[in-house]
């Protein structure tokens, strides 16, 4: 068969369902053998979103998502997608076209040195120069992406190997003599972290994303309700425990409630389960929980010590961690622990002003109530934040925000992946009117494939978060953050686009637009226009410990 | 401090780029690189003197080890045989021809190249023998040096794998 043959056939038998891309020249042979498989192709219209819907698929399901695209630009245009799957530690494998491999190198039309690109940012890239490797390396892609700390994996592919006939093998076994991720944790470390949780008064368990990746969260409640600890998750660790679960403080650092912050610096024990202490999570490092000794889990070497000094270190993967460190944990009730914990939670609850006008908070909340099982995307910005803040999560894969790089343009197209793995549910982008503009083109994509997202745009006219800093920060210089623009309505582009579009101006006509856009059967923008100058409040400002976290009157 | 780091890694276009790649990226300082072929096929073996305190270290050969690339990584800074060599090129007239072949002779280099003006000397060791040696023919007038990185094997009978 073809080498284009080839990449559908592996495609077909790593269980691949759904690829989203845009063909090109380079990668046309691929997209022939396509035609007749049944996988079927969402054809976006960036390839930005691809990557972003892939990613997207990825997160909610916990499989591998995969993009297309071609060589040239429609590789570069990749990019963006890759790296915040990267940052994220999410399982994508991008395929990108490339010219022939007779032209490689010559800055032939539309050539772009892709695997040189994208080596920064990808776990792992192949540039395929035989054929015959095809099924091996797709094999290896899938593995490498989905297996101990995940991420993306790019091949890129010479036009004449997707066109020269190859003997089709898939190989049944993997041979990666530098790829061995280590599962099960060390036991001697295990107890010798159980000692110190026992001893512990003031116990605070961390999770990030990787909880959420090693699907540990049931285990990780288990460990919560057995100490008991009081959980705070990074944004990323959004969904590792039920956030309506007595022991959940929601997610810590810049913009976590303040109870949660408190109770981390205060704490006398870490348990950090699959978190990477990112400075957005810590604050001032130096100052991060200063009287806490740290036990950190997580399935990355490199990740222990990175950033925070810790005491002691377990690599694995944080389920079977979790599952050991759990029998040999007895119950032990911290009640002057639980009772200054629960002071704060009592005295500075998460809060906002209300004054009458459209509060994007009041928005969330409201998208909560009537919704609290829908799937979750955020754009970056207030936006984000608010989400983090008022969306209360329950379950993990339910929140899908780009963390580690902070990505404008990624909710929406992310949601796109997301609802083409769960057609029957509710996907919900929380956008902010600057990111959403960054790939409102995708409109086309969910019209074209009957993706019903519904697109909540917290419209403040500003890059709103940008313009916070500017005004805490800068004197109130708003350089270059107001995005107004009169006569522009959301609600005109997602008609011209053949979605429905709703603008809302009054807090009273919140819960019926939502109400309507849910019961919608097509993809449905609504233009939120909130109060234009509210802020995320609570916030440590940068270079600030966790403790030094400012409020607003209300 | 500086550590000396022997990595075994797949003989596959890019792995070098990967591997310099990474050293730049998280702003860790190659002091020196040297690379070549192994006893096993596929497999080459990198050098790499690296310059850091005890946690950059730490975290070049945990992130080398990320790299599906490379199999085998280990710090050989204690311990081990460590060679490089250079060639020099000197300038030499009839006068002090002798003088200079004595000099090498006592440092066991080698003379490789003889011109009516100059000739080039091979001399391997360590790395304080070389700048020693190159030292001493200063006062000759050096024409041009080409150094490797140096290279390191740890002693007794255990091997790198
Ligand atoms: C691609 C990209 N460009 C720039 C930024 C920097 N940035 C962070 S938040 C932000 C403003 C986002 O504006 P909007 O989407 O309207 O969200 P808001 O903060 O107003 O809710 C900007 C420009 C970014 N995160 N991503
Ligand atoms: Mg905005």
């Amino acid at each position: 068969m073809r080498g284009a043959d080839a990449i559908v056939r592996a495609l077909e038998l790593e269980g691949v369902k759904h690829i989203f891309g845009i063909p090109g020249g380079a990668i046309i042979e691929v997209y022939d053998a396509l035609f007749d498989s049944g996988i079927r192709h969402i054809l976006t219209r960036h390839e930005q979103a691809a990557v972003h819907a892939a990613d997207g698929y990825a997160r909610a399901t916990g499989r591998v998502g995969v993009a297309f695209a071609t060589s040239g630009p429609g590789a570069t245009n990749t990019v963006t997608g890759i790296a915040t799957a990267y940052m994220d530690s999410s399982p994508v494998v991008v395929m990108t076209g490339q010219v022939a491999r007779s032209l490689i190198g010559n800055d032939a039309f539309q050539e772009a040195d892709i695997t040189g690109i994208t080596m920064p940012v990808t776990k792992h890239n192949y540039l395929v120069t035989d054929e015959n490797e095809i099924p091996k390396i797709v094999r290896e892609a899938f593995h490498i992406a989905g297996t101990g700390r995940p991420g993306p994996v790019l091949i890129d592919l010479p036009k004449d190997v997707t066109t020269a006939e190859i003997e089709f093998d898939y190989p049944d076994r993997l041979n990666l003599p530098g790829y061995k991720p280590k599962y099960s944790g060390h036991p001697r470390q295990i107890k010798r972290a159980a000692e110190l949780i026992m001893k512990a008064e003031r116990p605070v368990i961390l999770a990030g994303g990787g909880v959420i990746l090693s699907d540990a969260t049931e285990e990780l409640t288990k460990l919560a309700e057995t100490i008991p600890a009081y959980v705070a998750t990074s944004l990323m660790g959004k969904g590792a425990i039920p956030e309506t679960h007595p022991l959940s403080l929601g997610f810590v650092g810049m913009h976590g409630a303040r109870y949660a912050n408190y109770a981390v610096q205060e704490s006398d024990l870490i348990i950090a389960v699959g978190i990477r202490f990112s400075d957005r999570t810590t604050g001032r490092v130096s100052d991060f929980a200063p009287d806490a000794k740290i036990i950190h889990i997580d399935i990355d070497p490199a990740e222990i010590g990175k950033n925070v000094g810790v005491d002691i270190p377990i690599v694995g993967d944080a389920k079977l961690i979790l599952r050991e460190l759990i029998k040999h944990i007895n119950h032990r009730k911290r009640k002057e622990w639980e009772s200054r914990v629960e002071g704060w939670r009592k005295k500075y609850p998460l809060r906002f002003r209300d004054d009458g006008r459209l509060k994007p908070q009041y928005i969330i909340q409201k998208i909560w109530e009537l919704q609290p099982d829908a799937i979750v995307t955020t754009e970056v910005g207030q936006n984000q934040m608010w989400a983090a803040q008022y969306f209360r999560v329950n379950r993990p894969r339910q929140f899908i925000t780009s963390g580690g790089l902070g990505t404008m343009g990624f909710g929406f197209p992310a949601a796109v992946g997301a609802k083409t793995a769960f057609p029957e549910r509710e996907v919900v982008d929380i956008a902010g009117d600057g990111s959403f503009l960054m790939n409102i083109q995708e409109l086309a994509t969910c019209v074209d494939f009957g993706i019903n997202v519904k697109v909540m745009v917290l419209n403040n006219m500003f890059l709103g978060m940008v313009r916070q800093w500017q005004e805490l920060f800068y004197d109130e210089r708003y350089s270059a953050t107001c995005l107004k623009c009169k006569e522009m309505s959301f609600e005109k582009i997602a008609e011209g686009f053949g979605a429905v579009g709703m603008t809302v101006e009054k807090p009273s006509e919140v819960e019926d637009a939502l109400k309507e856009a849910f019961e919608i059967d097509a993809p449905v923008v609504i233009d939120f226009r909130v109060d234009r100058l509210e802020n995320v409040y609570p916030m440590v400002p940068a270079g600030a410990a966790l403790h030094e976290i400012i409020d607003e009157e209300v | 401090m500086r550590h000396t780091i022997a990595a075994l890694v797949e003989d596959k276009p890019g792995v070098l780029a990967r591997v310099a790649g990474l050293f730049r990226r998280r702003g860790f300082n190659i002091e020196s690189l040297a690379v070549g072929v192994t006893e096993k096929e596929g497999i080459s073996r990198m050098t790499i003197v690296v310059s850091g305190d005890d946690r950059t270290i730490e975290q070049v050969t945990k992130q080398l080890n990320k790299l599906i690339d490379v199999v085998k990584v280990s710090d050989v800074s204690e311990n081990s045989v460590e060679r490089e060599l250079a060639l020099i090129k000197v300038s030499a007239s009839p006068q002090n021809r002798a003088e200079i072949i004595e000099i090498a002779n006592i440092f066991r280099a080698r003379i490789v190249d003889v011109a009516r003006d100059s000739m080039i000397i091979e001399v391997t060791g360590d790395e304080d023998k070389i700048g020693a040696f190159i030292d001493l023919m200063r006062q000759y007038g050096i024409k041009e040096v080409a150094r490797t990185g140096k290279i390191a094997m740890q002693r007794g009978s255990k091997s790198l794998e």
